[in-house]
């Protein structure tokens, strides 16, 4: 680890990150569990002159539910939501989709939110709340907003946060009775970024299709309950509006491809869980 | 486990009532230190008091000339000591000398020119290595770039930028060899079954990179160095030489453990010399440990190869004669011991086949790219990648099954010791057997079974085989085939491959081992402690054995250090006979003590006594540390000391002969493979269902090791096959420079492999023993790729019988092969898919792209913002200044961020082909810390009733740093750098204030303020 020098702060409450990060804007970042920061700043492909370290924060490490969300604060690691005990039934499609991010060892430091504030465009955790239709609490020293997950992501790594506003919080819906999910991945190997990476939701109105890993940003359509053809057909219609870029990796063929594939498994996965849960009310 | 043994021959070693310790497991004795954390790893170790740290300057083009460096404002960084360009380089050393004969010069730094991406152009020694991190970016290099050359065929053309003048071409050895009358065998052959196929650049990157310290001792006395260079160490005379002193002023040792090597360490040696010239510089002893980025940039790789492979073939299927045209990429400086890469297998290239006629073309080929070295399996996966796929062809061309085909050709076991076309003297085996022992362990019925139903299922799968003979312990004159006779005949005869041990014992009688290999490991010392062990009858936890290889006080020669499989082979065979040298001294004191003759003392169960009088038997050590305190007592004629050194050249191998003819190993073991695999034709997957791996490396030393090594050079193999390539852009520039961007398998990729083994021992090596430890590097690559062939074959009426299977097989390279026919998009969505720019190929990181924007302001308005250098400097998205320096042209001072990552570019830009009001031409180009930038687009102004409509469409190129590691970020960044721009040329155009921060606010709940 070689990273240009840099000042650090350790912080305790949401209070002192966000006067930090207000004090400091642009050239101050947030720590949180490091996994996307440190390796950039050992590259020096960042030089920020302020860590702001939330990592050890109580206040921020708090797992609520309120108002039928589950609300996961700024330094909640990736591994205190995956083993929640009543994970798999507050929050289902989480519950499907941690197996698929990288490594435990990783998921021990990870953040939820740094996930969702890194904003990679492959990531598990921002296509999870856009697909749930999520929000994020973006704060300032005097201001709170609360944003919508599909108006956050608004490109590569790029997101609706200013320079100056820290990110608090992210609340992903409780689950409703009568809604069934489904989420497939494809990765180079075990563990890596998404190729593409297709999350479903099912219920009574429909069906809501995420796809992550194609566009800059994840993307998510709302379908009625298709099957056959006509689910083929809009599958095919998703994967070619997603303008998928060739690339080093992966080319646009194989996430379009890809699209279709993950895409027909996921809706069957969750239109499954769906009718059992039809099944057991009835 | 998963090992099986077949036939054990016994070997040349008296049988014994006690079991001997080699070919048994026995715990590693290497492991308590590792497994506790008591590793001593290079960057582990103490340095010495006053040590400075060193960061190295690398080129970010691929190809430019090297008009100026200035270190000035480095160098007034308070820590930062000194900085070694190529000025000091040039003064106090040489260019590392090189195989062929070619003027052709390659400096420890670039001198005038640089040749790959990554190529070091400086060196910051400092006081620590972030001083000397933050100092590079101080440093200004003034290059000019020039075309590059990135493949082989490119680099052949005649119109192509030659990168050493001098030199006038970039194929710098060109070299034909003709063994018996190939043109007699092709004119009478029934068949002539041809192939072309490439292999890529590709590594086995260890976990720890370089790590080099080096002192230079002022007052004539050299340099003294500690690095993890592995060998070979004939590499400390290019060292020496390059430094100009002789070699007993080059001290090098080695860190006792390595954090794995693979071939790849050889390539550190470069960074000794440059280390050795930085410590000068500075006055103090220097410290580098190379980083992931450097490493898989500029250490070393693999080469590339393209090969023209041609059989003659009976219409029984014997092939009476082949062909090669091989041609190697090498990078851009032709790097000791290349072309080895060619001349490693060049004695075995019938492989494991009898074949008498022979005819090859070797050209070595330069392009812009790291230069190519030791990485394990070393020439191997290039050569059986043709010959193990042209097999397969033949087979399908003959209709014969693949076994059978291989079964005919095959060396017959009464032929060994066997004479190959180009004189490798394949020493044992029996290779029907071991292929028949790996389809009793692939049962094959069941197999086909699999594939039967896989594919009745409309399902693609395929089986694959490949034999290799795997050579070890190299002939250290190989290299010297790619001379001609006469030059050979002027330069002196070069071979052999000389291994050297120390075994010695001290007042107490206990025993101590030196060996001068340098392991990764791979077990050394549990091995010669087992070896020595058995000689003197004791367990081998009383054998303490040294790896710290120090040239200055260690027994050794040119072939020292750990490659070419040779530890198995040559090292603990060598080590073998130190111990029997110790123990006949032993039993001729023992002798006179027991009152019997030397060969009845026998030395079992920690005692030495005499075979009449075991009763009387002495404790081993009592007996052994009495000469070092009585040596009066020596019998007449006894040498005092208990310390044999042994050196041992193998036999069976001497120079080149006047027919080009060389034995480039001394001992050959083989490999055959089977291989069942499955692919996904939906996402271009391969899975490998079946592996099957049967080995004969003659005697066996330590079971558990053997199949670990198997293990790992399996996992490498299927890493080639499936997923790792360094990749280049078009312009060169390296685009492999992480782990997450260059894959290599992790537990969860590799199956594991079923392992056999046959044991035949060799009759060349001191043990019977064989390496083993690189036969999957050359075996798994060319299996994979023959079952996905075999895969593949019902779709021959879509995608024709003959597919160009190029590795890795990525599911993005295999859905293009697969060529099924996409679901078109509907209708509703032709027009915006026409629309779109063309994704750039993933060849290369080229971004272009095309497009308009509606401004509201008039042509006029934003042409004249265009032409004003103050408002396009409010334009320009994180320009800090923009200062004219001619009509049009500025430099500019621009911070460029997309995410985390940000840059500040020291830019250049021209605006020309002005046509005002309507279109320009805008060109930049830029460097940072991150690496260079270049692009031109044109920009058209169409007016309209609301302002005008901007269209414009431009390519770019980064290199560096951002294009090793941030590819995947590129497109997207360029978009948001071209959506701000014109952001603020149309505010600035119109005269609109930027937004408020509650406008901004009220933007994101959609209102418009």
């Amino acid at each position: 680890m070689k990273p240009a020098a840099f000042d650090y702060l350790r912080v305790d409450s949401s209070d002192e990150a966000t006067h930090a990060l207000a004090n400091h804007g642009e050239d101050a970042r947030i720590l949180a569990g490091g996994q996307s920061l440190m390796a950039v700043l050992n590259m020096r492909l960042a030089q920020p002159s302020l860590l702001i370290d939330i990592s050890r924060s109580r206040e921020l490490a708090s797992i609520r539910i309120e108002k039928n969300n589950l609300h996961i604060g700024a330094a909640v690691t990736q591994a205190q939501v995956e083993t929640r005990p009543g994970l798999a039934n507050e929050v289902p499609l989480l519950a499907l989709a941690f197996p698929y991010i990288s490594h435990f060892q990783i998921r021990n430091r990870g953040t939820v939110a740094g996930s969702i504030a890194h904003a990679d465009p492959s990531a598990e955790l921002p296509l999870c709340l856009l697909a749930l239709e999520g929000e994020l609490v973006l704060r300032k020293p005097r201001s709170r907003r609360v944003v919508k997950a599909v108006d956050f992501f608004t490109g590569m790594l790029l997101t609706a946060r200013l320079a100056d506003e820290f990110l608090e919080e992210v609340r992903f819906p409780i689950s409703a009775p009568g809604t069934g999910y489904g989420f497939k991945e494809f990765a180079m190997r075990h563990g890596d970024f998404a190729v593409c990476a297709v999350a479903v939701i099912a219920h009574a109105s429909g069906l809501r299709i995420a796809v992550g890993g194609v566009a800059d940003r994840p993307t998510a359509v709302n379908l009625p309950l298709l099957a056959g053809s006509a689910l083929e057909d809009a599958l095919n219609e998703l994967a070619w509006s997603l303008d998928a870029k060739d690339e080093p990796q992966a080319s646009a063929l194989l996430r379009r491809q890809l699209v279709r594939t993950l895409g027909l498994q996921a809706v069957v996965q969750a239109t499954a869980a769906y009718n059992d849960q039809k099944r057991q009310a009835a | 486990m998963h090992s099986d043994s077949g036939t054990v021959q016994t070997t040349a070693h008296p049988p014994t009532h006690w079991q001997p310790h080699v070919g048994q497991s026995t715990p590693r004795i290497e492991d308590d230190a590792l497994l506790t954390g008591r590793g001593r790893y290079g960057d582990d170790l103490g340095t010495a008091p006053g040590t400075l740290h060193a960061a190295v300057l690398r080129s970010p083009h691929a190809h430019a000339e090297l008009l100026g460096i200035d270190a000035s404002v480095a160098l007034k960084l308070s820590g930062v000591r000194a900085v070694l360009t190529g000025q000091d380089v040039q003064r106090w050393s040489q260019p590392f000398v090189v195989g062929v004969k070619q003027p052709m010069q390659h400096w420890a730094l670039a001198v005038d020119r640089v040749r790959y991406a990554g190529e070091a152009v400086a060196v910051v020694v400092a006081e620590n290595r972030y001083l000397a991190e933050d100092a590079l970016d101080l440093i200004t290099v003034n290059y000019r770039p020039l075309p590059a050359v990135v493949d082989i065929e490119s680099a052949i053309d005649p119109g192509a930028p030659i990168l050493h003048e001098a030199v006038g071409s970039n194929v710098v050895s060109d070299r034909s060899f003709a063994y018996g009358d190939t043109a007699t065998a092709f004119a009478n052959a029934v068949h002539r079954v041809a192939l072309t196929v490439h292999y890529p650049r590709n590594s086995c990157t260890p976990i720890e990179c370089a790590v080099v310290m080096a002192e230079y001792l002022p007052g004539d006395e050299g340099y003294d160095v500690m690095s993890n260079f592995m060998g070979p160490f004939s590499l400390h005379a290019v060292m020496a030489l390059a430094l100009q002193v002789p070699g007993n002023k080059l001290r090098h040792r080695i860190p006792r453990d390595s954090g794995g090597s693979f071939g790849v360490k050889q390539a550190v040696f470069p960074y000794v010399v440059l280390m050795c010239l930085a410590s000068r510089k500075a006055g103090a002893p220097v410290k580098w440990v190379e980083d992931r980025l450097e490493h898989l940039t500029a250490a070393t790789s693999a080469t590339a190869r393209k090969t023209q492979i041609e059989a003659a073939v009976s219409s029984e299927g014997r092939i009476t004669a082949l062909r090669y045209d091989q041609m190697d990429e090498v990078g851009g400086y032709l790097r000791a011991p290349e072309p080895a890469t060619f001349y490693r297998m060049h004695g075995a290239m019938t492989g494991a086949y009898d074949i008498a006629h022979l005819d090859l073309r070797n050209r070595v080929v330069l392009t812009n790219k790291t230069p190519t070295g030791l990485v394990r399996g070393f020439g191997g996966p290039q050569v059986y990648f043709a010959l193990e796929r042209l097999m397969d062809r033949i087979a399908s061309t003959l209709n014969i099954d693949p076994f059978e085909l291989r079964l005919r050709n095959f060396v017959r076991a009464d032929q060994f010791p066997f004479h190959a076309a180009a004189g490798a003297v394949l020493d044992s085996g029996d290779y029907h057997q071991a292929l028949q022992l790996a389809q009793h362990n692939a049962d094959m019925p069941t197999l086909y079974a699999r594939r039967d139903a896989a594919r009745a299922a409309g399902k693609l799968y395929g089986i694959g085989s490949a034999a290799i003979v795997e050579p070890s312990v190299s002939n250290m004159g190989y290299i010297s085939t790619v001379l001609t006779a006469g030059q050979r005949a002027k330069a002196g005869p070069k071979n052999g491959a000389i291994a050297s041990a120390t075994v010695a014992i001290d007042l107490l009688g206990g025993v101590n081992v030196n060996i001068a290999s340098a392991p990764a490991g791979q077990g050394h010392m549990t091995v010669c402690a087992q070896v020595v062990a058995d000689v003197l009858g004791l367990q081998p936890g009383q054998i303490v054995v040294n790896v710290e290889f120090d040239t200055a006080k260690d027994a050794w020669s040119v072939a020292a250090g750990n490659y070419s499989s040779r530890f198995a082979g040559a090292v603990a065979g060598t080590v073998h006979l130190a111990a029997v040298k110790l123990r006949s001294k032993l039993a001729l004191i023992a002798a006179s003590s027991f009152q019997c003759l030397p060969e009845q003392v026998r030395f079992e169960g920690g005692k030495i006594f005499s075979v009449h009088a075991p009763d009387q038997a002495q404790p081993f050590t009592r007996l052994a540390a009495s000469p070092h305190w009585a040596p009066a007592l020596l019998p007449a004629g006894i040498e005092p000391g208990l310390r044999e050194t042994a050196f041992w050249t193998p036999p069976s191998l001497s120079a080149p002969d006047a027919q080009d003819r060389v034995n480039t190993s001394a001992a050959y073991g083989f490999v055959f493979d089977i291989c069942g695999l499955e692919v996904d034709p939906q996402t271009g997957a391969v899975r490998i269902d079946r592996y099957v791996t049967a080995h004969d490396a003659g005697r066996i030393l330590h079971p558990g090791m053997a199949d670990g090594q198997i293990r790992g050079a399996f996992a490498q193999g299927v890493g080639a096959a499936l997923l790792e390539e360094f990749r280049y852009g078009a312009d060169g520039s390296f685009q492999s420079g992480t782990l997450a961007d260059y894959l290599m398998p992790t537990a969860c990729e590799v199956p594991d492999p079923h392992i056999v083994h046959l044991q035949t021992p060799s009759p060349f090596t001191p043990l019977g023993a064989k390496g083993l430890g690189e036969g999957n590097n050359m075996s798994t690559p060319v299996c994979i790729a023959n079952a996905f062939a075999d895969a593949l074959a019902p779709l021959a009426a879509r995608i024709g019988s003959t597919p160009d299977i190029r590795l890795p097989l990525t599911p993005s390279k295999v859905l293009a092969l697969l060529a099924a026919n996409e679901l078109p998009p509907p209708a509703s969505l032709s027009k915006m898919i026409a629309a779109r720019a063309p994704s750039h190929s993933s060849g290369g990181l080229s971004l272009h792209s095309s497009g308009s924007i509606l401004i509201a302001a008039s042509p006029e308005k934003v042409f004249a913002v265009l032409l004003d250098p103050e408002a396009l400097a409010r334009v320009i998205p994180g320009c800090h200044a923009l200062v004219p320096v001619g009509e049009n042209s500025y430099r500019a001072d621009v911070t460029v961020g997309v995410g985390l990552v940000k840059a500040r570019y020291a830019a250049s830009i021209v605006l020309s082909d002005i046509d005002a009001p309507r279109s320009l031409r805008l060109a930049g180009q830029g460097m940072s810390s991150l690496g260079t930038g270049a692009g031109s687009g044109t920009v058209r102004l169409e007016a309209t009733a609301a302002g005008c409509q901007l269209h414009y469409d431009y390519a770019a190129q980064v290199g560096g740093k951002v294009a090793a590691v941030g590819s995947r970020m590129l497109d997207g960044a360029a978009k948001i750098i071209l959506a701000q721009l014109f952001e603020s040329l149309g505010r600035q155009a119109t005269g609109a204030k930027p937004l408020t921060w509650w406008q901004r606010l009220l933007g994101v709940f959609g209102v418009k303020a």
